[in-house]
């Protein structure tokens, strides 16, 4: 089995992505299962459904969905196993900007739109500056040239990066992209041993973990003061 | 070019003086990598680690890697103007019943023009996506695509800055907060042009040449009317895209002029696909494929007899734009349009 990560900003067009290029892999027999990680809530599961493609969702609530991610793709790689799928896709929600779910041979897809900023590529971290291969979408509702200066951007923080834009809407594009979803020679049996591309922030406070109460004493974890004394415009 | 062990020897700014395009790719960094210009890039990143890359996700070796390819790609980028695309090249492959394609050779040249024709969902965009991923028989059409009569290389489909296709269709709209000239600089920023300010003076007298009503260098894009913002997105695009090939889906016959809009395009060499209905644009063009149930079913070329049908039809279309005039200032239409 083959499996692919995918992030992304809420909104850029992963679902659609997904499910136009898992339409074309599905017509030449290709059998695809999907996992969706989200926050708080995600009606994902229904588009995947519709679209004929078996789908388990995580909600990790007040956890960042990519630790979520981490602590779950095992038992959900062994859900796709049993199940006896050709290519497993995760997609999860790009909530935390510091935290990106890709795993080291794993192929990782960041997906980003036109429409989100030139600023944005900078802002997304690791889930960009880490991805193999770079989706944009919505290049169908922007001018040529915000496509080109958005994807300059993008090459600036990710140079090693394949580039495609793909429109969510009608699928072109996901033709392409689909041939590099599947390498014969990839077999998946576990993740077991396998790193994570980058560390997610080792140290979490209460706050991370629920906490709501303001207070010096339900302050736990890692939890960094700042300086009031120096003059900083940094 | 260095080897990335001679990069870690160097600062950040010795290496702008002699890459300035690596502004975009240091300001891009989580990490500022100006704040002690003396420090080589191997102080840097030993300081990063100390103080815990893990806050500003910072990974060294990656940084590495990627400058290494950024500096590599931007230095193959900017020579890469020198391979002009003189002639792409289709090869046919089969429609969706399986049927071969209705030509043995289709050939686009630079700054000529083909117009595209057949009923929506005939095929347009898997034929527009086959030229973007430069085909090689590997796409559901089986099409080949040829650059310059050869294979071509496959940077056309994976280097971002190099995309074979720009686009123009009439749901583009421009979303930046800039003005015009600031979103011309930045485009042509983008693309590391040297004398921007002279381009992008071009590209507005000749968007305000297209343009029924003129706008000015300090207009924000975002209100700019529907002609003005079709006509700088075609200057743009002639002038400042990196894409030989320009796509253009329609041209509306309302705020533009639009046989100057496609002289501009085949003056500055494109090689231009004009998707249509309209038989004024489809005769503009000098040759025309005929879509048909996901293939090429024929191509023409634009007659002679044709080409005098133009003439007509354009006087036609002129008259009608007269009658325009008339309906809005309050005049009466007479019946002397049939003489
Ligand atoms: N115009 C246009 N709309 C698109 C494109 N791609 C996606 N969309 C639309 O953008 C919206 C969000 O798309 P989704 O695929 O749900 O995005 P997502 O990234 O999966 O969203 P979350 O999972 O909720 O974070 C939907 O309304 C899509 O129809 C595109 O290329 N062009
Ligand atoms: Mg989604
Ligand atoms: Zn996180
Ligand atoms: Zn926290």
């Amino acid at each position: 089995m083959n499996l692919i990560t995918i992030s992304g900003p809420p909104s850029s067009g992963k679902t659609a992505v997904i499910i136009k290029t898992a339409e074309t892999l599905m017509k030449r027999g290709v059998k695809i299962g999907a996992v969706k990680f989200d926050c708080l809530h995600t009606d994902d599961d229904v588009a995947y459904e519709k679209a004929g493609i078996p789908i388990k969702k995580g909600l990790s609530g007040q956890l960042c969905p990519d630790h979520y991610f981490v602590s779950n793709i095992e038992a959900v790689l062994e859900w796709g196993l049993k199940e006896g799928f050709d290519l497993l896709v995760s997609e999860s929600a790009g909530l935390c900007n510091r935290c990106s779910p890709y795993v080291k041979e794993i192929k990782a897809v960041c997906v980003i739109d036109n429409l989100s900023g030139i600023n944005t590529p900078k802002k997304i971290g690791p889930m960009l500056r880490m991805a193999d291969i770079v989706v944009i979408t919505k290049g169908d509702i922007v001018s040529q040239a915000e496509r080109e200066v958005f994807a300059a951007r993008v090459h600036a923080v990710n140079p090693t990066a394949i580039v495609m834009n793909i429109n969510g809407l009608t699928g072109q594009g996901a033709y392409e992209l689909s041939t590099m979803f599947i390498d014969s020679e990839q077999h998946v049996k576990t993740l077991k041993g396998k790193k994570l591309r980058f560390s997610m922030p080792s140290a979490l406070c209460s706050y991370c973990l629920g906490e709501t109460r303001i207070g010096e004493s339900y302050q736990l974890g890692n939890v960094r003061k700042m300086n009031l004394e120096e003059n900083s415009n940094a | 070019m260095h080897s990335k062990e001679q990069l870690l020897l160097k600062s950040p700014l010795e290496l702008l003086e002699k890459y300035p395009y690596l502004e975009a790719f240091f300001t891009n960094q989580a990490v500022n990598m100006m704040a002690d210009e003396s420090m080589t890039l191997k102080q840097i990143m030993i300081q990063m680690d100390e103080s815990g890359a893990e806050d500003t996700a910072f990974d060294a070796t990656h940084f590495l890697d990627q400058l290494h390819d950024f500096i590599g790609q931007m230095q193959e980028f900017s020579g890469v103007n020198s391979q002009v695309v003189e002639v792409l090249t289709i090869l046919p492959g089969t429609d969706k019943s399986g049927q071969p394609e209705g030509f043995v050779e289709l050939n686009f040249k630079k700054s000529t023009i083909t117009s595209i024709v057949g009923p929506t969902g005939s095929g347009k965009s898997r034929l527009l996506a086959d030229i973007e991923w430069v085909a090689q028989a590997d796409t559901p059409t089986s099409r080949t695509i040829l650059v310059n009569n050869t294979k071509p290389s496959t940077d056309w489909r994976y280097a971002s800055g190099k995309k074979l296709v720009a686009q123009l269709s009439q749901n583009m709209n421009f979303v930046m907060d800039l003005t015009v000239r600031e979103f011309l600089e930045l485009h042509a920023g983008s693309r590391m042009i040297a004398n921007a300010s002279i381009i992008v003076d071009k590209i507005i007298d000749a968007a305000n040449d297209l343009a029924g009503e003129k706008f000015k260098a300090d207009t924000p894009i975002t209100s700019l009317s529907g002609g003005q913002s079709r006509a700088l997105m075609i200057a743009d695009t002639a002038m400042l895209s990196s894409s030989p090939v320009v796509l253009i889906d329609e041209i509306e016959n309302a705020g533009i002029d639009r046989k100057k809009a496609l002289e501009i395009l085949t003056g500055e060499e494109k090689i231009v696909l004009m998707a249509t209905h309209d038989p004024i644009l489809a005769l503009m063009a000098d040759q025309r494929i005929v879509i048909k149930n996901g293939g090429i079913h024929k191509v023409l070329q634009t007659s002679e007899a044709e080409k005098s049908m133009l003439i007509k039809l354009e006087e036609a279309d002129r008259r009608i734009q007269q009658l325009r005039t008339k309906l809005r200032s309050g005049e009466s239409i007479v019946d002397d349009f049939f003489p």
